[in-house]
């Protein structure tokens, strides 16, 4: 009863201000609608390249370093124990670079309940040749199903089947600039030859665009058994051992894990690629600062617009006291006009945001290094709408909030008595 | 029959602005249910002063008010508010109407301020209010588009529809024309006629003060007759 009537009179005063009010709400509409673009389309433009890495990296990657033995002989003498040894021209040992029984790692990290797969690769410096070009490269074996399903490895193969890899026998997925260089196309055949001086036709079934020109020029996917008959190796020659885990951020914790329980090389994801963790970081606190600007501009605009209500209405806040209305409830009424302000400033805001992320989303951004993307990528994540709406109703009310205190503090007799 | 309505007791005040003025020098009367009381006095006398601080609206004051045999010292803000809410209805000088609400809605506000009738008996009852100041036809107008006469007679409507104890009046006559300040002042005295109406006015018409009841000359800050 007692609200009814205040929600009235706020109700009028807003609408005998239409104008103002609206430009009030406009004010606001349009700092909730620049912060929701902003962070999505920055948020979005975040998650792509994140995903460039993080799509295409081992959040733990297993594998054998060439380094040179950490106990020398040296060291195991007795005679020498507690005395300071100086060694010149340590070699690594040319040990081996496959991962030793790779059957038993396999089977534990098949067992281990963090693990969301894992996808094996062997890594092999070739030579292709194609008539009287040769060009230095690098030879993938991978599993084709296992990196179509943990790294979208689809998503890179511009042309052909992926999956021919595996079906058809001796063939080969290269990079795209490498395929033009070559003057291949899908159906020729390039011959391939190893550093052991072993040398192979294979088939080119596919080709492959990873956004990263360098890796192009130099890359070619094949499967398993392609890349273990080239290295003369038999089918438990795997060097690389790529693990996805449910949790990226458990990474680091595992990759030590695997060190320690297989004696292999362990490498997280955090350590290898640290740097884009910032970038992230830092766009989206950018973001943020630029949005939150908006909105207490706005707000800036509500408490003028208030303000000068407030001076308008001076005789009808006194009359409201003479006739029994309290300070507190001539506050209300003012953050109720504020309030309202901001509520529908902030919906029409939201809409506004959606509408223009998605126009966006819509327009056409392509771009030789990421062949999946076709449009300016944008996030619709509802958190930056929550954010926006929580931050929008907040500065409204503290905008609010200091005329409607003075409206609540205006003598009635100076006003009447100054007539 | 004689009841208390509205008490002054020792009532000082002091402005300090800006040198200290004793505005108001003790001073103390009662007025009684159904009394027409005309607070006269030279301007600058502190009769409005009084007013206000009779109207619970000033608090820096010392001595008491007594309402409705309830002493005002001590009362919060909102307190005071609902005092003035229920028991006092006021008319100014000017009309203080709400342009942006119409002709009803200035008159129903009180009511519904006090929350004691449903929407709809306010409604009636602003319309009843009107009706005995023939204002009825008017009430869907909007306030801004009544005349100044008219827009006095929507005022007192608003000071009574809360049925209040005492209406207090700050020169209400003072803006109007001969005409409408006669009106004015038949309605007050019907009203005290027709409904035992008490009524505090103050004003400076030498004739609206000697047709009313009883008259209180102030001077000097202080009560002379």
């Amino acid at each position: 009863m007692k609200g009814k009537i205040l929600v009235d009179i706020a109700t009028t005063l807003l609408r005998a201000r239409l104008r103002q009010t609206i430009v009030a709400a406009v004010g606001v509409t349009f700092g909730v609608a620049m912060f929701v673009t902003l962070l999505g389309f920055m948020n979005g433009l975040n998650d792509m390249l994140d995903g460039l890495i993080t799509n295409r990296t081992a959040h733990v990657r297993l594998y054998n370093e060439i380094e040179p033995n950490p106990a020398q002989p040296v060291a195991l003498a007795a005679e020498h124990r507690g005395a300071y040894h100086f060694i010149n021209s340590v070699k690594p040992v040319n040990g081996r670079k496959e991962i030793y029984s790779v059957a038993k790692v396999i089977e534990a990290v098949t067992a281990d309940p963090d693990v969301l797969g894992y996808a094996p690769k062997i890594t092999a410096p070739v030579i292709i040749t194609d008539g009287p070009v040769e060009l230095t490269g690098m030879m993938y074996g991978v599993d084709v199903d296992a990196e179509l399903q943990l790294y979208r490895f689809a998503d890179y193969v511009v042309a052909g089947n992926p999956r021919d890899v595996k079906i058809v026998p001796n063939s080969v997925i290269l990079g795209k600039p490498l395929a033009e260089k070559l003057f291949v196309n899908i159906g020729d055949v390039v011959s391939i030859a190893t550093a052991q001086g072993e040398q192979f036709p294979l088939k080119v079934v596919g080709l492959y665009q990873s956004g990263l020109a360098d890796l192009d020029r130099t890359l070619c996917y094949a499967s398993l058994a392609t890349v273990q008959k080239l290295l003369g190796q038999n089918a438990s020659y795997i060097t690389d051992l790529n693990i996805k885990l449910h949790d990226i951020n458990k990474a680091p914790g595992k990759a030590a894990w695997y060190a320690s329980l297989f004696r292999v090389t362990a490498e997280d994801i955090q350590t290898a690629n640290a740097q884009f963790e910032t970038g992230s970081s830092v766009r989206s606190l950018i973001s943020y600062a630029v949005g939150i600007t908006l909105l207490i501009v706005a707000g800036f605009g509500i408490y003028n617009i208030l303000n000068m209500m407030i001076y308008e209405k001076m005789d009808a806040i006194a009359i409201l006291k003479a006739t029994g209305f309290s300070g507190s409830d001539v506050k209300s009424i003012f953050l109720l006009i504020s309030i309202t302000i901001g509520i529908a400033g902030c919906v029409g805001g939201l809409v506004a945001g959606l509408l223009l992320s998605w126009g966006i989303d819509n327009l056409p951004f392509e771009t030789a290094a990421l062949p999946t993307i076709t449009t300016f990528p944008v996030s619709y994540n509802p958190a930056y709408y929550a954010i926006a709406m929580a931050f929008s109703i907040v500065t409204t009310y503290a905008a609010g909030w200091l005329p409607a205190r003075k409206a609540s503090r205006v003598d009635p007799v100076v006003i009447i008595r100054g007539k | 029959m004689s009841i208390p309505v509205l008490q002054a007791n020792n009532i000082s005040k002091q402005f300090h602005d800006p040198v200290t003025i004793d505005v108001l020098k003790g001073v103390s009367f009662t007025i009684n249910r159904g009394e027409f009381v005309s607070l006269v006095g030279r301007s600058g006398c502190g009769k409005s002063t009084l007013l206000y601080v009779l109207s619970t609206m000033d608090t820096d004051y010392s001595g008491d008010v007594v309402i409705d045999g309830r002493s005002m010292r001590g009362l919060s803000e909102v307190q005071l508010a609902a005092v003035r809410n229920k028991k006092i209805g006021f008319v100014f000088q000017f009309h203080y109407l709400l342009n942006d609400f119409s002709v009803l809605k200035n008159v129903m506000l009180p009511g519904l301020k006090l929350g004691e009738y449903s929407d709809r008996e306010v409604r009636e009852r602003a319309m009843y209010k009107l009706d005995i100041l023939g204002m009825a036809d008017k009430a869907a107008k909007r306030a801004s588009q009544l005349s100044g006469g008219e827009k006095q007679r929507v005022a007192i409507a608003r000071a009574l529809i809360n049925d209040p104890l005492i209406i207090m009046g700050d020169e209400p006559t003072g803006n109007l024309d001969k005409r409408n300040a006669d009106a004015v002042f038949e309605i007050f005295s019907g009203l005290m006629r027709d409904f035992q109406q008490t009524l505090l006015i103050v004003t400076h018409d030498q004739d609206f003060a000697r047709r009313s009841g009883r008259i209180i000359e102030m001077g000097e800050g202080q009560v002379v007759v």
